[in-house]
């Protein structure tokens, strides 16, 4: 460090360059020797962890969440362990990265495959002890010439709950998840309770403008459902709510008290009749290989699936074959240095591909437009072509859509290629008296190959799961009148599993995991395959 | 200037035969290189069109998909002002949405992708290759194949911690974050790889921690790749729609892609002067960007892919 400072003090302006970088050296210097801040860092940023550790372990412990809480535990446990031991130097610096890795990538996988295994989805995506509460409220009626109860809407930290004066003038709380509870220190006014220690009570106003949340609420009575809710329609007054619906729980099952029809929990996730009628909601249960068998034996399903799967198949290889097609081409013609304005040419052909992806379907699809569409009115002259929503034309449209977002890509890489092909091969084929289609046969294109290959796997990779192309050009249509789930001539399967799990009012989160899962091991036989290839590629060269 | 002149008389006068100029024939030229710019020519129209396209739809006042086929036919900012002006549509949000949403991401991939790589390429330990091999698999599983799970998890970890659930954009970044290792981690193991050794040898020799070493020499000597990484995860961000449509459910809190395919999907062909408007706002950055780091992104691209 002394040796790296003398310059400065003696140097002149000759050697003003060296002395500003030997300067800066020992400042690199300085810093990197300084142990003790780097400690208070890491002690800091520790505590902040832990901090919140101790918090969520906290919430988790009140709310009795013990699956969570054990894995919360356990990595915070690694992590200080981690950091606090003298050795585990790699697992330092791994640390972080794997955390996010293993909890949203790799147990989320796992996830994937137990759902699969279920029946989640609309009507069955909460536990029984829901279902039957949501049950017995959605078959409440107000019970016919019912006392009325005072009662005053209170708040506490944004929840509300209702606070009542019973007809016998014994006061209580309660809100949607606890039943009333007896309160002795209510204020009173005009023998009903209007304020409690700890509430806000709602004023005129308040009611007013939370009129929907207010009206929505039911308090039970007490912990059985059976026995009743209290619900206001003014926010003034509460009228007892009996459910036509009655639960019980030693049989286990829940009986219609109007028409006398015993509905038993037969172990498919809902409360069935022995006619064959399911109460709705029901709760998620655990069905094994029914998703499976019903996607590849409901005949309604297993249609689809297929086309669905062929079509991913052959739109992922022509994307990758058209697009390298054309890039191909465009890079042999461009690569020629006597061409003047390359550069111009090469800048604007790359346009599509900076222009987000996203976009550019979308751009499109107002382009395709059957009716208003710039191709067919402006370009076609007013012929009323249905390039999106003809099953074979929006196959159509689609790939050339995507040969306009894609050949930019192949265009690059591929003249990278070509570029690092040494000239001497080609100049020695000339002299041997190879015609220029020889050259590129038998010499440019199986180097160029050697090296392309890994990326044309992987832009099949990508386009094997390119949903916004897909979903924002046809939004996978026109949709398939034949299949019982909500999909089209041109979905590919990543889009049938979105439209499966989270389009339209059924919503299938089991169907859609088995979709994912079988996608999963189709991808993962093409990698193994693919990956072995390009190894035989590489080792050709 | 004294150097060039006495070289150019001494080509004028050794060699003058060669560069004779023949006259000028089309055919021969059109054989050449021509017939070249005539490709040129077809593709720039083919790739170009489009954008053109969009930015006349976004400068049309008229606003509607009919009306804007009549390209540059009228020059109006309305379409512009509209797009800030109607709060069901909260575009200016959207945009800093994405950016905040997509600068958090790119700045944690980076982080979280640097750490590793220094780990697997200056490092050796046990269950090392073992590491990069799972890493290469692990990605071939796309997250959003598993986006019903990532919903669900989310739905459940919402009920305990409300920041992590579902309509939150720290949640969405987190699960963002789970893709951090894989490529990324292979494209910067590839580059560190590169930095030769002896620095941090020389630099350990003076005294020099690990962390100290890797904050500030490596970091600073592979910061290309640093950026080449931070601008793919960018772009990869915003071109999200699977998980961030199944995240994000209020319009204030959504991205430019959920917003504007939501928003263009409702009435496609009365908005659409109004999304042309921000699609070409949301692509110019991006565009820019891109055009002005093209050299080191295909580098990239191509270097990722091939490692």
């Amino acid at each position: 460090m002394s040796t790296g400072t003398q310059p400065t003090r003696t140097g002149g302006s000759p050697s003003s360059a060296e002395s500003k970088r030997s300067k800066r050296a020992g400042r690199i210097a300085e810093q990197a020797s300084g142990g003790i801040v780097a400690l208070l860092i890491k002690i800091a940023l520790l505590a902040v962890v832990d901090a919140i550790a101790v918090y969520a372990l906290f919430i988790l412990f009140l709310k009795q969440d013990w699956v969570i809480f054990a894995i919360v535990l356990v990595i915070t446990a690694a992590v200080n362990i981690i950091y606090f031991t003298r050795g585990l130097l790699p697992l330092k610096y791994l640390a972080p990265g794997l955390v996010f890795l293993l909890i949203f990538q790799v147990f989320v996988i796992g996830y994937t495959a137990y759902i699969s295994f279920t029946n989640y989805g609309t009507g069955h995506n909460s536990t029984k002890e829901d279902a039957v509460t949501a049950l017995i409220q959605s078959a409440q009626y107000r019970v016919p010439d019912s006392p009325t109860y005072g009662l005053t809407i209170v708040e506490q930290l944004g929840a509300f709950s209702f606070l009542v004066t019973d007809p016998e003038g014994d006061v209580s709380i309660g809100n949607t998840e606890s039943p009333l509870s007896d309160v002795s220190d209510a204020e009173m006014s005009g023998g009903k309770a209007v304020g409690l220690s700890g509430y806000n009570t709602l004023d005129f106003t308040d009611i007013i403008t939370n009129q929907d949340a207010i009206a929505a609420m039911t308090v039970q009575i007490s912990d059985d459902p059976n026995d009743g809710a209290l619900r206001t329609p003014d926010g003034s007054s509460a009228y007892l709510y009996l459910s036509t619906l009655s639960f019980d729980e030693a049989a286990d099952t829940m009986t219609n008290t109007d028409t006398g029809v015993v509905y038993a929990d037969t172990g498919n996730g809902a409360f069935t009749s022995e006619s064959g009628d399911e109460l709705l909601p029901g709760w998620s249960v655990v069905v094994g290989w029914d998703n499976y068998a019903k996607a590849f034996t409901d005949q309604s399903i297993r249609g689809p699936l297929l086309s669905v799967t062929a079509w991913t198949f052959a739109f992922a290889l022509l994307s990758v074959a058209t697009t390298f097609v054309l890039g191909l081409f465009l890079a042999i013609v461009f690569n020629d240095m006597r061409m003047r304005g390359r550069k111009f040419y090469r800048v604007l052909m790359i346009l599509p591909y900076a222009f987000p992806g996203f976009l550019g379907a979308l751009v499109w699809a107002g382009m395709l437009n059957k009716d208003f569409g710039f191709v067919n009115l402006a370009l076609l002259g007013g012929a009323e072509i249905p390039w999106l929503t003809d099953e074979w034309l929006a196959k159509f449209s689609i790939l050339f859509v995507n040969l306009w977002l894609g050949f930019p890509y192949m265009f690059l890489v591929c003249t990278g290629a070509l570029q690092s092909i040494p000239d001497e091969l080609q100049e020695a084929a000339k002299m041997d008296g190879a015609n220029p289609w020889q050259v590129f046969r038998r010499i440019k294109f199986p180097l160029l190959l050697v090296s392309i290959a890994p990326l044309l796997i992987a832009s099949f990779a990508f386009n094997f799961n390119n949903f916004n192309l897909i979903y924002m050009l046809t939004n996978g249509g026109p949709r398939d009148a034949a299949a019982s789930i909500n999909v089209g001539a041109s979905d590919i399967l990543i889009s049938m599993v979105y439209k499966v799990a989270f389009v339209g009012a059924n919503r299938d989160y089991g169907l859609a995991s088995a979709f994912s899962i079988i996608i999963f091991l189709i991808v993962a036989i093409i990698s193994i395959v693919s990956f072995r290839q390009t190894k035989a590629l590489e080792d050709l060269n | 200037m004294s150097t060039t002149a006495p070289a150019v008389s001494t080509t004028a006068t050794t060699a003058p035969p060669t560069p004779v100029k023949r006259p000028f024939n089309f055919s021969r030229w059109f054989a050449a290189t021509g017939w070249r710019h005539l490709v040129g020519i077809v593709m720039i129209v083919f790739s170009v069109f489009p954008l053109l396209y969009v930015l006349s739809a976004s400068l049309n006042p008229g606003g509607t998909l009919l009306q804007s086929n009549g390209l540059f036919s009228s020059i109006g900012i309305d379409s512009y002002v509209a797009l800030f002006t109607n709060p069901q549509r909260p575009y200016a949000a959207w945009f800093a949405n994405t950016l905040v949403i997509g600068i958090t991401t790119a700045v944690g991939t980076v982080f979280l992708g640097a750490l590793a790589a220094y780990c697997f390429s200056r490092m050796r330990f046990t269950g090392r290759r073992m590491g990069l091999l799972s890493l290469l698999i692990v990605q071939i599983f796309p997250q959003l194949l598993a986006v019903v799970a990532i919903f669900l998890l989310l739905t459940t970890l919402g009920d305990v911690f409300p920041i992590l659930g579902l309509d939150n954009q720290i949640a969405l970044i987190m699960v963002y974050l789970g893709g951090a290792l894989g490529v990324n981690t292979y494209l910067m193991y590839g580059f560190f790889n590169t930095v030769p050794s002896s620095l941090d040898e020389a630099a350990k020799l003076d005294g020099a921690g690990h962390a100290r070493i890797f904050f500030t020499i490596i970091l600073r000597l592979v910061a290309p790749i640093l950026a080449v990484v931070g601008l793919l995860s960018f772009i990869a961000t915003t071109n999200d729609f699977v998980i961030s449509s199944v995240v994000l459910v209020t319009p204030e809190k959504q991205t430019l892609a959920v917003g504007l395919y939501q928003f263009v999907s409702d009435e496609f062909t009365s908005n659409w002067g109004v999304f042309a408007a921000g699609a070409v706002l949301a692509a110019l950055p991006v565009m820019a960007l891109f055009l002005y780091l093209q050299k080191y992104i295909v580098s990239g691209l191509t270097a990722g892919a091939v490692k």
